[in-house]
């Protein structure tokens, strides 16, 4: 039986994710649960290390790269121990190179696999669908982020909040970063603006993430897989694009769906300034939307949208009428017929231009 | 009988862009009317936008549904509109934390070659006279105000 999995989201640094993550694991252990800590981001917290002090630590692996010795959560060890709760820090983080998962994240899922309860910690701007709004808000492109599938599957997700004012009390008292990277800190990503915002938005996720469990937690694993929907819009940087994103929006409110956005843009292509514009234009009325914009670089739709349609959980792709290319058609078949073919169990809805309708006559 | 096919009004690369904004769930007609034959004339594609203003209690990124399930009707009505005057179409929604601040964010990032604003008393029905002279000052390029035909402030473009 997998393992229960739950999740300290925080604003920011520093606002004691991992701090609350070892006082659980402490009074589970207190409780007679067996505790391990897989892996602990002391972050030089005196506080911190001396709360994880009696309870149990993995040993880290190490990896050896370009001369560095990194250290990164030993998953096999950690599943071979099979404790009853494994604690596990940074979810989002990326592992060293020549790991066999290149996530932690993809880590605990295996951990959580073994039958292991795992509690683990993780930022919101680290979530993948907030990458742009995090970016607009405080300038900072987040490099690692987890797709939001994982917080969607936790059993629980917890807010750990604090006020901006009383978590930049804490890094000028030296309690988040070492005292010659305060002023910094301060000045940039930790200004009261960006912390206000980041607040905002890691109480929205959770909001919007209780309610989503309170829709569906009447319902088993299986009929919510059967009568759950989620979009996938087929977009090109042309004006009917916009059209077609809203029409699929309507479809979204009536289905009860979630929306994806995806543009597929050929390899090593550059898009002239007016397609650029529009492509600009899309992702912003996306955002208006709440859909979320996805964008790859593949020479070969199709099996971009298949992977993206596995990757998202779509069960509805919406597109408009394709261009016939008849040089590409002779080669390769129709592009729906390949499409249909290509995406079985997957309703398709070709949007047309109700403007031609007049087409059809009297 | 060789039928000929009719193709949906496509805009030549390069074409000159005539926006529209509008708010508050209403577009006059007669705006409309006047904005589809100048870009007809000038062979322009015609950019309906629908201004959202986000109050400040909300974050300015955040999805907004009740105000899009206002605005997506009155849109398509108009790109239908637009769409059987023979006039390519590429409708706009965008957000600010006012109307001047929606625009001025839209013109920021997209060319348009002539705006034609509909001036209302009504602050519902369009910009008023202060938004006005705000975008006579600031806007990137020649603006025409258009005010209401007397009596038609309130009728509206049926979604």
């Amino acid at each position: 039986m997998r393992g229960r999995f739950r999740i300290l989201l925080g604003a920011a640094a520093g606002v004691g994710k991992t701090y609350r993550m070892l006082q659980e694991g402490r009074q589970a252990a207190t409780e007679g649960v067996d505790v391990v800590i897989g892996y602990l981001e002391p972050h030089d917290r005196p506080e911190t290390a001396a709360l994880a002090e009696g309870l149990e630590t993995l040993p880290r692996r190490r990896v050896e790269h370009q001369g560095v010795t990194l250290e990164e959560l030993d998953t096999e060890a950690l599943v071979r121990r099979a404790p009853e709760l494994a604690l596990i820090d940074e979810l989002a983080h990326t592992n060293a190179p020549g790991s066999v998962n290149p996530k932690r994240y993809m880590d605990i899922e295996v951990v959580l696999d073994a039958g292991v309860d795992v509690i683990s910690t993780v930022n919101v701007q680290h979530l993948e669908s907030l990458n742009d709004t995090v970016f607009e808000l405080t300038g900072v492109r987040v490099r690692e982020t987890f797709p939001d599938r994982i917080l969607d599957a936790a059993d629980e997700v917890v807010l750990v909040d604090l006020a901006p004012e009383e978590l930049q009390e804490r890094l000028r008292a030296g309690k988040v970063y070492p005292k010659s990277r305060v002023e910094t800190a301060l000045e940039n990503f930790f200004r009261t603006e960006n912390l206000g915002s980041l607040r905002q938005l890691a109480l929205r996720e959770l909001s919007e993430d209780l309610e989503a469990r309170r829709e569906t937690r009447v319902l088993d694993r299986d009929a919510q897989q059967a009568i759950l929907e989620r979009i996938l819009v087929l977009v090109t940087p042309q004006p009917s694009s916009q059209r077609l994103l809203r029409r699929a929006w309507r479809s979204a409110q009536r289905l009860g769906a979630d929306i994806d956005v995806l543009y597929v843009r050929r390899a090593g292509a550059t898009l002239p300034e007016e397609q650029t514009v529009a492509l600009a234009a899309l992702r912003r009325l996306a955002q208006i939307l709440g859909a979320h914009f996805l964008e790859e670089e593949s020479d070969d739709l199709i099996a971009t949208v298949r992977a993206t349609v596995i990757d998202r959980g779509t069960t509805y792709v919406y597109l408009g009428t394709p261009e016939r290319r008849r040089l590409e058609e002779a080669l390769h078949g129709a592009f729906l017929s390949r499409l249909i073919e290509a995406l079985p169990g997957v309703d398709l809805r070709i949007a047309a231009d109700r403007g031609r309708r007049r087409e059809l006559g009297p | 009988m060789r039928l000929r096919r009719r193709h949906p009004a496509r805009a030549a690369e390069g074409a000159p862009r005539l926006l529209v904004p509008f708010a508050g769930g209403h577009l006059d007609p007669a705006v409309l009317d006047a904005a589809l034959r100048i870009a007809r004339a000038d062979g322009a594609v015609f950019v309906p936008a629908y201004l959202i203003i986000v109050p400040f209690s909300i974050a300015l990124d955040s999805p907004l549904t009740h105000e899009v399930e206002v605005a997506l009707p009155l849109l398509e009505a108009v790109e239908l509109r637009a769409q059987n005057a023979g006039v390519p179409v590429d409708a706009r929604l965008e957000r600010g934390r006012s109307l001047r601040d929606a625009l001025r964010r839209l013109w920021d990032v997209e060319r348009f070659d002539r705006i034609l604003l509909p001036v209302s008393a009504d602050e519902r029905a369009g910009f008023d006279e202060r938004d006005v002279a705000w975008i006579l000052m600031h806007a990137p390029t020649e603006t025409l105000a258009l005010r209401p035909a007397s009596g038609s402030v309130r009728e509206r473009v049926a979604p």
